[in-house]
């Protein structure tokens, strides 16, 4: 187990965005407008989440545009850092949205697909502005990493490249299990461990999460930096201040 | 009100949208006359501190910073220049704290950069963390830190060493931590600097 130093464990809503609006329900207390991202991602960080990820889904040619209009609202009202993934796939995407605000982009199929974009992000803007979101999956017991949102499987086994995405100027590793994800049965946590002791850069943990308990099994046995959930937080189904205070509870250093 | 130094060293847009929200009065200095028109001085940054050096040098603005009386604020980068020396590239800085920034080791138990949010603990009096709790958390992405000293630093974080979260020294201030991203606490300081 590496030591944390007074480093707090983050936790992370991630908020799917297509055209400027956040899809998937969102059953929210006291929104005068659900689908407004700036809105509910004021209400996150409000409740003391760590930090938010943006993932866009927009598929138009102005794609860019609307991301970059939403980095912007979202860095004028926003005091905690975000993410923002989805579609990213040249520097010039990257130079954009670091200039509209973002602390963060996450990237996934275009890094498989020209693995040495993450060399050129990581010498453009340094490693802290590099995501690596993975998302895997067993294939004949094996973990296989998958592209384009989880439809495609690549023919990589998922700790190979997450090595060399690290070894590449990666900053940070946002690993999905498509096993785990919507099953709110808890999170990968053998697989997390393995990539966290793997690994010298922070790992975010995502998918599964169905109970405040699932997050203490997540920092307690693997010893991650941050774990990311969607709709847990936005049905209301976990209240961060909750959630955080049982982290505390359980000796996990929290941001209170 | 606040001048923002701008050298090319960075994204400044989500500072200045924190110094919006918080109706903190601020313009941008982009050459040497424009350092007369404010009362403070805000110096950011990201990025490798020996590439930001070599931009301020390029800007012709370094005698002028070094000869600054009044209130000025280093963040992240923008800290790290304020000192003597940074392993970063080994480059030599401003000088105008006699600290040297250094590379984290210790990286087999400790990840690199120090992402996240992290206890910051004031060990002297002053302004810039009025009404700050000592231990309240800030918002760090760094590789490198500014060694400890008894003189000037004003307020440490503990990670695989102990270092300088903040440094003062007469009219400087520098914070390792981005205020502009550290929540409430973060606002506060940017709010006290303003009045300092």
């Amino acid at each position: 187990m590496k030591p944390i130093g007074g480093l707090a464990k983050r936790i992370i809503p991630c908020l799917d965005v297509k055209d400027g609006r956040t899809v998937k329900g969102v059953n929210f207390v006291d929104l005068r407008d659900a689908g407004d991202p700036v809105e509910l991602a004021w209400n996150y960080s409000n409740q003391g989440a760590d930090e938010l990820v943006f993932l866009d889904i927009t598929a138009t040619v102005e794609r860019r545009k609307t991301m970059v209009e939403l980095v912007k609202a979202v860095a004028r009202q926003i005091n905690i850092p975000f993410t923002i993934g989805g579609g990213i796939n040249e520097i010039a995407d990257a130079d954009a949205l670091l200039n509209a605000g973002a602390d963060k982009i996450s990237i996934n199929s275009a890094a498989v697909k020209n693995p040495k974009l993450i060399n050129q992000l990581a010498e453009a803007f340094g490693i802290q502005f590099v995501v690596i979101a993975v998302d895997t999956k067993l294939i004949n017991n094996k973990n296989i990493i998958h592209l384009n949102g989880g439809r495609l499987p690549a023919e990589r086994e998922t700790l190979e490249w997450i090595k060399e995405a690290e070894d590449r100027g990666a900053g940070e590793i946002l690993l999905t299990s498509m096993d785990y994800d919507g099953t709110k049965q808890g999170f990968d946590t053998n697989l997390l461990k393995l990539v966290n002791n793997m690994v010298g850069i922070p790992v975010i943990a995502s998918g599964g999460a169905g109970t405040i308990q699932h997050f203490v099994d997540v920092f307690k046995q693997t010893n991650v930096d941050a774990a990311l959930a969607a709709s847990v937080f936005h049905y209301g189904e976990i209240l961060i201040p909750d959630l955080k205070k049982v982290l505390k509870m359980n000796e996990i250093e929290v941001r209170l | 009100m606040i001048g923002i130094i701008t050298y090319g060293a960075g994204n400044i847009f989500s500072l200045t949208a924190a110094l919006n929200r918080l109706n903190i009065p601020y313009g941008m200095i982009a050459n040497a006359a424009d350092f007369e028109l404010y009362d403070r001085y805000i110096i950011p940054g990201v990025g490798h501190a020996g590439t930001a050096m070599n931009k301020l040098i390029d800007t012709g603005f370094v005698p002028i910073i070094k000869a600054l009386t009044k209130p000025t604020l280093g963040i992240c980068v923008g800290m790290q220049l304020l000192t003597t020396f940074s392993e970063e590239g080994n480059s030599n800085l401003l000088s105008i704290v006699p600290l040297k920034t250094i590379k984290f080791t210790n990286t087999q138990m400790f990840k690199v950069p120090h992402t996240g949010w992290n206890r910051v603990f004031v060990d002297k009096d002053n302004q810039l963390f009025k009404n700050i709790l000592v231990g309240s958390h800030f918002y760090f992405v760094h590789s490198y830190f500014i060694e400890l000293s008894n003189n000037f630093t004003l307020a440490s974080t503990k990670y695989s060493n102990t270092f300088s979260a903040a440094i003062w020294q007469n009219n400087f201030y520098g914070v390792q931590f981005h205020p502009e991203k550290s929540g409430v606490h973060g606002e506060t300081l940017l709010i006290n600097f303003s009045k300092i």
